[in-house]
């Protein structure tokens, strides 16, 4: 695949408050980017009339389901697509709302860069810290804070600053990496496709050039070897009588053939002797891959086990610390049993101790009132009944991440990161 | 060498990982295939991630009876080019055993009783995960769609009631008589679904090239004339050069005019299109809310 294929795929989530114009900018995003089709567009356009609303809504391109479009809200994490020469963009587009903490950590759990949308008249707000905590729990690379409708503060400079420097002053406490500030109305268009006319002050580079540019090829972990095996295939037919390969997603480090590999939970060392793929072999295989692993010996090997590098294994658990966020209506239990899902394994769990609740706006840690409820953070301890393959969150998100459902309403109900 | 994938490669990953992800956390899933694009990538993407083992899921076809025929043609060739298995639920049958009832009037379509067809063949069948080929770009219904869907027991979808997908985590744990749908191709875009096709060379059906066929307009969209469809008198037929951007029914499918002869003429034509591809379904012109409201009942 040459050509104009060869553009890269970043994901990015849009997290902001109530009315900070967040629908407006991915509205902007896709109209400037020549993403929207005319009958879209014409559809919009009837509606924004029928409201007697002034000119063309574009917020109204991201409004999904008939029950929030009668409330003007969105209550669910929507995917909206937009590509250029250059990349192809998901957005996943989270509502801001205080309840819906289990939305943005949603679709931060994939993301790339997270978008933080601040109203300039408003300035940092609660909900604004919020956002950043979760981007920062959920370990996105990049952060991008819009400082939206500046048409409504004059293009101020001094107000930019300001915000700026509260944001950074706030942002030094959290584990963020890569922050970047972009001043912009995405009402007017200013520094969303186009340099603005009104900000000369400004130096950086506009939004859309930002996400054309920033750097993600070094988002995934290429360091330590990680393959849960998801599959065995074995086709049980006359060609390939023998055959026997395991299926999966590399999930961190780069494979190679010949490599010297060491099968969890049994510890047996083997080698690679061949990957494959539909289109045939190939000698490497990195994140995020889906190919087949063929092993030089024959072991008893199945869904849930992981194939890691001799010298580089990940720690294998069963007492594990994490920090959840909590999805569900009802609240978290002490000493209550869960289904866990790791990788490609699931066994169960018992919730040992809750540790704290951490106040998502000021990162407080709340050792007396332990009662985690909906969209709550909190650092937990867990027992499994078999041991896990884990690597810290902040090392692989795919080998440090796990989920919770419920025994018996089968519900996801919890979101976890390996501390 | 470079340690990253293009956009297709991606997806196409992505793709591979589900639809094995569906193989080992479901006992008995299914293929809903409909003829399109979208359902041939998905089958396509299937062999893909079980070579060389044999695609471990049948493949469904609800056929209304009112398909076009190169549609058929076409599925009976793809069957037995991978070797896959193909189970046929006919909303003719339902009709004539008295089950359904047909809509009347001049925009009649069997689009609707679908539902039913497909509702009784995943219960006799007892499919406990249906793959589907729906996008998330398609409609706006579906931008909020989860890649396992989960179905209560009257196979309805709650938009209020969706697990939350994190990672690549997937819970398709159910209770007895629930089942899933699967979506593996939703992050893609309807020109990632003909770049790629076009990168890997793969067939298609002839429908989605420019070709003659007799043709009417009805309500701004081209349909091609047929039996299935009762024409007013002031509905004139002329032949045209047309071709399909989407297959579904005869009846509600609309046509394109367009000269794009080649998959690289599609690329094109998609890329410079002002138009979205359900622009010219007439199912979805019932109502603002059409989909989400055949979504809620059971639809695709």
């Amino acid at each position: 695949m040459q050509g104009n294929n060869s553009t890269e795929l970043l994901r990015f989530t849009t997290a902001g408050s109530v009315d900070d114009g967040k629908s407006t900018l991915i509205g902007r995003l896709l109209y400037d980017s020549k993403s929207i089709f005319q009958d879209q567009y014409d559809a919009i356009e009837e509606v924004s009339k029928r409201r007697g609303e002034e000119g063309i809504n574009l917020a109204l391109l991201t409004d999904g389901l008939k029950a929030e479009r009668e409330q003007g809200i969105t209550i669910d994490v929507a995917y909206r697509y937009f590509s250029t020469p250059k990349r192809k963009f998901i957005i996943a587009d989270t509502p801001g709302h205080i309840q819906y903490t289990r939305n943005m950590v949603t679709g931060a759990s994939t993301a790339n860069v997270a978008l933080v949308l601040i109203d300039a008249r408003q300035g940092v707000l609660e909900q604004t810290r919020r956002h950043a905590i979760i981007a920062s729990l959920l370990q996105i690379p990049h952060l991008v804070i819009c400082i939206n409708k500046m048409d409504l503060v004059d293009y101020s400079q001094e107000i930019y600053d300001r915000i700026h420097d509260e944001f950074e002053d706030f942002a030094s406490k959290l584990d963020v990496h890569d922050v970047n500030f972009i001043p912009i109305s995405a009402l007017r268009g200013d520094n969303i496709v186009d340099r603005s006319q009104h900000m000369p002050w400004y130096e950086g580079s506009t939004l859309l050039y930002y996400l054309e540019n920033v750097h993600i090829a070094s988002d995934y972990n290429f360091i330590d070897c990680r393959f849960p095996v998801q599959y065995v295939i074995r086709p049980y037919n006359d060609d390939f009588h023998d055959y026997r390969g395991y299926a999966g997603r590399i999930a961190g480090g780069i494979l190679k053939k010949g490599d010297e590999v060491m099968l969890l939970p049994s510890g047996f060392t083997t080698r690679i002797s061949r990957i494959d793929t539909y289109k045939g072999e190939v000698e490497e295989a990195f994140p995020p891959m889906s190919v087949i692993v063929h092993l030089e010996d024959d072991f008893d090997i199945s869904r849930g086990d992981m194939i890691v590098r001799t010298n580089n294994a990940p720690s294998q658990e069963q007492d594990i610390d994490l920090m959840i966020c909590w999805f569900n209506e009802r609240s978290l239990e002490e000493r209550g049993k869960y289904v866990l899902r790791h990788t490609t394994k699931e066994v169960r769990c018992i919730i040992k101790e809750i540790r704290y609740r951490m106040d998502v706006n000021t990162l407080h840690r709340d050792m007396n009132n332990r009662k985690i409820n909906m969209n709550d953070i909190a650092r937990i301890s867990i027992r499994t009944t078999q041991p896990l393959f884990v690597d810290p969150y902040q090392k692989n998100r795919i080998t440090g991440s796990v989920i919770l459902i419920d025994e018996g309403t089968n519900e996801t109900v919890a979101a976890g990161m390996v501390i | 060498m470079k340690y990253y994938l293009n956009h297709l490669e991606e997806l196409e990953s992505e793709s591979i990982f589900i639809l094995r992800e569906v193989a080992a956390q479901f006992e008995n899933p299914v293929i809903l295939f409909s003829g399109g694009k979208d359902s041939i990538l998905m089958v396509y993407l299937a062999v893909k991630a079980f070579y060389p083992a044999k695609v471990p899921f049948p493949l469904l076809h609800i056929d209304t009876g009112h398909n076009f025929p190169e549609t058929i043609e076409y599925r009976d060739w793809l069957v037995k080019h991978f070797n896959l298995r193909l189970l046929v639920g006919s909303v003719q049958k339902a009709i004539d055993e008295g089950k359904i009832k047909e809509e009347k009037g001049f925009n009649a379509s069997r689009n609707g009783l679908q539902t039913y067809v497909l509702l009784d063949e995943l219960e006799k069948g007892k499919y406990d995960a249906a793959l589907g080929g729906g996008r998330r770009d398609e409609e706006k219904a579906r931008a909020k769609e989860r890649f396992f869907s989960h179905r209560d027991e009257f196979g309805q979808w709650d938009p209020k009631n969706q697990r939350p997908e994190l990672w690549n985590l997937f819970n398709g744990r159910k209770h007895f008589g629930e089942h899933f749908r699967v979506f593996p191709i939703s992050n893609w875009t309807e020109l990632d679904v003909w770049r790629y096709l076009a990168a890997e060379e793969f067939p298609l059906p002839n429908l989605y090239f420019a070709h003659k066929r007799k043709v009417f307009e009805r309500d701004g969209v081209l349909l091609a004339d047929c039996e299935y469809i009762t024409r007013r008198p002031e509905e004139i037929v002329n032949e045209e050069i047309i071709r399909c951007r989407t297959i579904g029914d005869m009846t509600c499918t609309g046509v394109w005019r367009s000269t794009a002869a080649s998959i690289d003429e599609i690329i094109e034509e998609v890329a410079t299109s002002r138009l979205t591809e359900r622009g010219g379904r007439a199912d979805d012109k019932r109502g603002d809310t059409a989909m989400e409201d055949r979504k809620k009942q059971g639809y695709f």
